[in-house]
């Protein structure tokens, strides 16, 4: 680290979090040395910065300006663990350098984008964008443009949702307005060599990996069900599965879409937020039939196993956003909910799962929870937060 | 017992009645608490769809430039009822038709932030 950066690390430090506040490990007081294990960012979207936390001491170090539009900003983390790339809304791609708490190199890569993801061996950058509709590839060293992936079918170009890292630096993503899986193996990122599954069902709305990188899941807004591709088969085929889970009933207004996250893997099942219903679906892992599901207190938005998945953490949609409840992921019963505040919009698990951060939107507050006795343990004020990225992340497939 | 209840019931409708004089009074002139609200909801909920800046997501933009040729009627119905086929949900259970109209007039006209 340079010696201005490091002025500025210590400095941000101290100021942020109060003098005398981080305990002697974290900040790697007096040496100027730390690790990253146990850092994060979250995304204040309404003035377009990150507040970058250490979930050891539960505390912000330091906020980042200069990041644009972040409505529905996603991080994902290099291999190191030091460098976070945050896609916004407004097509930009941002690599932020955690220890310098600073923009390392910021670039406008679309019109309007979704998020995106990283290759398993840390050297691309894939950005899942709605205008122009498509994928684009950088070099996550330094952004360069390395090809696009027009998502066009019969003429006509696709919003992108969905996109995930597979192994063997592949991506897999879902077409929005065409109804298609594609998969982009990206051996040569020059010239990504493309499978595309068209006619998976209608209006894909976002996708998730199994974290061991074999079950792809789209989940649909158009018709009751989801399309799984397991990516271990030789020929990987889409099939429809928890179809018709609605049964035909009306469904309720959805005023926020669930999204699919790799946190819905838990012990041998998989939880999915229902469209539109106020229950989570329970699939068995291995079968994909369903096996249960949970009346819920509002229709669900994200559905989070805890990283052991012995439980499962649901946010829920407007306006009932003020809940959270947990799961048993064995006997499929809601045993805890509380009410942090107005506008619950995001969970995440430090990296084994002891904590989890959760972010209060219109409290302007991050609550941090003991995941085993469900107890408070402390809160940290940042602006309107929305998405917390640990770098817990950048070693799993699928975040 | 019986008659107890409904004396109830009638103060209740009569309780209704002076709520919703109260809210037609108030058509057009909603107070500034409640159109900050609005405002609110709308950058910040319909902007997970709309996009926080309102220039598009999974959603159409909804700027000035984009609405130029939609009316407020036209608008105030969509958020209302919602477009059939679509993710764009009937917003009627939460907003009333007059802040329906706020919004759709506020969007063509240029949100606030």
């Amino acid at each position: 680290m340079r010696r201005r950066d490091l002025v500025k690390w210590l400095g941000l430090a101290a100021g942020a979090a109060g003098a005398g506040a981080l305990p002697a490990h974290a900040a790697g007081a007096g040496t100027g040395l730390r690790g990253t294990g146990d850092l994060g960012v979250v995304v204040e979207r309404a003035t377009g910065s990150l507040l970058l936390v250490e979930n050891s001491s539960r505390t912000a170090l330091a906020r980042i300006d200069g990041l644009g539009d972040l409505s529905h900003a996603s991080a994902v983390f290099s291999r190191c663990e030091r460098y976070a790339y945050v896609f916004g809304r407004d097509g930009g791609l941002t690599k932020v350098d955690l220890l310098g708490a600073r923009i390392e190199r910021r670039i406008l890569q679309a019109g309007n984008s979704i998020g995106g993801a990283i290759s398993d061996d840390g050297r691309l950058i894939a950005a899942a964008n709605y205008d122009p509709g498509g994928v684009r590839l950088f070099d996550a060293a330094t952004l360069e443009p390395l090809a696009e992936i027009p998502a066009e079918s019969a003429g006509r170009r696709s919003k992108v949702v969905g996109l995930e890292d597979a192994p063997g630096r592949r991506f897999v993503f879902s077409l929005y307005d065409a109804g298609e899986i594609w998969i982009a193996d990206c051996a040569d990122p020059g010239r990504p060599a493309v499978t595309r599954f068209p006619g998976i069902g209608s209006l894909p709305y976002d996708g998730l990996i199994s974290s061991d990188g074999r079950h792809y899941i789209a989940g649909l807004f158009g018709e009751d069900g989801l399309v799984h591709v397991d990516l271990w088969h030789e020929q990987p085929k889409p099939r429809r599965i928890l179809a018709g889970y609605g049964r035909g009933e009306e469904r309720l207004p959805v005023y926020k879409m669930p999204h699919l996250e790799g946190w819905a893997h838990a012990g041998d099942r998989f939880l999915l937020p229902a469209i539109g219903r106020s229950e989570v679906l329970v699939c068995d892992a291995a079968t994909f039939e369903e096996i249960g599901r949970v009346p819920v207190h509002s229709q669900p938005v994200f559905v989070e196993a805890r990283p052991d998945g012995r439980h499962a953490w649901v946010n829920f949609a407007h306006p009932k956003n003020d809940t959270v409840q947990v799961i048993d992921t064995r006997t499929l019963k809601v045993i805890q909910e509380m009410k942090p505040g107005p506008a619950v919009l995001h969970m995440e698990f430090t990296g084994r799962g002891h904590e989890v951060w959760l972010s209060v939107r219109d409290a302007d507050r991050v609550d941090v929870y003991d995941t085993r006795t469900f107890a408070k343990v402390a809160e940290v004020p940042a602006r309107k937060p929305s998405g917390i990225f640990f770098t817990a992340r950048a070693h799993r497939t699928g975040m | 017992m019986a008659r107890r209840r409904s004396g109830r019931r009638r103060t209740i409708e009569a309780a209704l009645a002076v709520a919703l004089i109260g809210q037609t009074a108030s058509a057009g002139a909603l107070d500034a608490a409640r159109t900050r609200e609005l405002a609110d909801l709308v950058r910040q909920d319909c902007g997970s769809c709309h996009g926080m800046t309102l220039k598009g997501g999974l959603g159409r933009a909804l700027t000035p430039e984009r609405l130029r040729d939609a009316t407020t009627d036209g608008l105030a119905r969509i958020i209302l009822d919602g477009v059939p086929g679509t993710p764009m949900p009937p917003w009627s259970g939460l907003i009333t038709e007059e802040e329906a109209m706020w919004i759709a007039e506020s969007l063509r006209n240029g949100f606030p932030p």
